[in-house]
């Protein structure tokens, strides 16, 4: 527990990931206080995504280290941990994603309680009532016996977050969550995860909501080509941009940053 | 009397059918799994049997493993061994490719969110990946089943008694071609017809419930 003394939740040093011959993540380190947001926004193929799944394992790292809570994995070359190992260690970090990947063949319940149920197995009653409890936190407990096919996209995305709560995480990571939703049904699944930053929940979101990140975020992280090139308080990163890559790309979030500049 | 002829030989097809499916799907699960490994050390023999049994026809197996394989070995293989042994190991072929064509099926994102919660390798298979995979391969795997029954006609070649091989006993018994072939034929289309129909409701059940 020494490692969480100080406060931080995840800790990433020098993480390095090729896909191939493109080198997508070049040595990235990042921490995480415990109960802060860290926003990370950039350019497509500036790796955020990949750092985001490396977090927990979903991409194997080349080189670095991942601490989430007290556990800690050494990634060098060739060496993976036991599927044991890594099954553990997604267990403490819940993730949603794009393209909600909820299971198909079970209903939003059957989604939300799979974790506890097969992971920790929960007795079977136990499971349900936490499920039932979250689908209910997601303002979905009417949906409970419902198929994934018969939601709508952001009713979809919030059983996948009650899903991801389902396993108690000590950290959650979005990836783009809200990118493949119809425009309407943004707000019902950022007002979940805002209200899951209100509880002090520690997050990662790869995001292209501006305005989302810097309400919720305490620190913005702006990545380019494989590295963070500028990282802060959001109304610094967001605001008044140092580095030319961030100033570039937030341009072209134009009225964004007219109207932020205006409010300061 | 040669009814019972008959009868006799389609106890024996169905026998081939029903026990080369059997071993064949244990073959093809077995076989279908290991090639979803990444490892080349034991995707490399798994694709070779696959293309050996895939890319070479039935009639050429049967005679080469009752007749060849002997001889390389060096011990007589009963055709009733041969037979069945060749007709598992050539749908077990195609029963495995349609196993993993139905894993590999399945977007990449049911892995991650399996994995995500924290479920091992073993588990994402069984809790996630396979409950949805096997309701693609159903389709395939009885159209493959349907052709397997077919196949073994081919066993009559090396004196097996099937279906087939009694109807050439009695075409040579009564010099009658043209009845004897005709019934064997309809017992086939008897069978495998209200099993085409089966398979095609089977099929459209499959689709409405996805």
């Amino acid at each position: 527990m020494a490692a969480t003394q100080n406060g931080t939740m995840i800790e990433v040093s020098d993480l390095w990931k090729a896909f191939g011959p493109l080198q997508v993540l070049k040595g990235i380190s990042l921490e995480v206080r415990k109960g802060s947001a860290v926003a990370l926004i950039g350019p497509s193929g500036s790796g955020k995504s990949t750092l985001l799944r490396c977090i927990n394992l979903l991409e194997m790292p080349e080189r670095g280290r991942v601490r989430v809570g007290d556990q800690m994995i050494d990634c060098a070359r060739g060496k993976l941990p036991a599927d044991k190992e890594l099954a553990s260690f997604r267990a403490r970090t819940g993730m949603v994603f794009q393209l909600f990947n909820l299971f198909p063949h079970m209903t939003a319940l059957q989604n939300v309680s799979a974790g506890p149920l097969y992971v920790k197995r929960m007795p079977h009653g136990e499971a349900k009532e936490l499920a039932m409890g979250l689908l209910a936190k997601v303002d979905l407990a009417d949906k409970a016996d419902a198929y994934p096919s018969h939601l709508s996209g952001g009713q979809r995305q919030r059983v996948a977050i009650a899903r991801a709560l389902a396993m108690r995480p000590e950290v959650l990571l979005f990836d783009e969550v809200t990118s493949a939703l119809d425009p309407e049904l943004v707000g019902e699944v950022l007002d979940v995860i805002r209200s899951l930053a209100d509880e002090g929940m520690t997050m990662v979101l790869v995001t292209h909501e501006m305005g989302f990140a810097h309400e919720v975020a305490k620190t913005v992280a702006f990545m380019s080509d494989g590295a963070i090139v500028e990282i802060g308080a959001p109304h610094d990163v967001l605001g008044q941009p140092k580095n030319p890559r961030t100033q570039a790309f937030l341009a072209r979030f134009h009225s964004f940053t007219r109207t932020f500049a205006g409010t300061r | 009397m040669y009814r019972w002829l008959l009868l006799k030989g389609l106890g024996f097809t169905i026998l081939y059918t029903v026990g080369s499916i059997a071993f064949g799907l244990l073959i093809g699960l077995l076989v279908g799994l290991l090639r979803l490994s990444k490892s080349r050390l034991v995707n490399f023999p798994l694709i070779a049997y696959i293309e050996a049994f895939r890319c070479t026809p039935l009639l050429v197996q049967i005679i080469w493993f009752y007749y060849a394989f002997p001889v390389l070995v060096g011990i007589d293989i009963p055709a009733h061994a041969a037979g069945m042994l060749v007709l598992s190991l050539y749908t077990g072929a195609f029963y495995a490719e349609i196993f993993r064509g139905g894993v590999i099926s399945i977007e990449r994102g049911q892995w991650d969110a399996a994995r995500a919660i924290g479920m091992r390798h073993i588990q994402v298979l069984q809790r996630v990946i396979l409950p949805q995979a096997v309701k693609r391969m159903i389709p395939p795997f009885i159209n493959q089943s349907i052709i397997q029954l077919k196949n073994t006609s081919l066993v009559s070649t090396i004196a097996v008694a099937d279906l087939l091989y009694q109807g050439q006993l009695i075409t040579s018994a009564t010099y009658r071609p043209l009845e004897t072939y005709t019934t064997v034929a309809l017992i086939y289309f008897a069978i495998l017809f209200p099993l085409t129909l089966g398979a095609q409701i089977v099929e459209r059940r499959l689709q409405r419930s996805d």
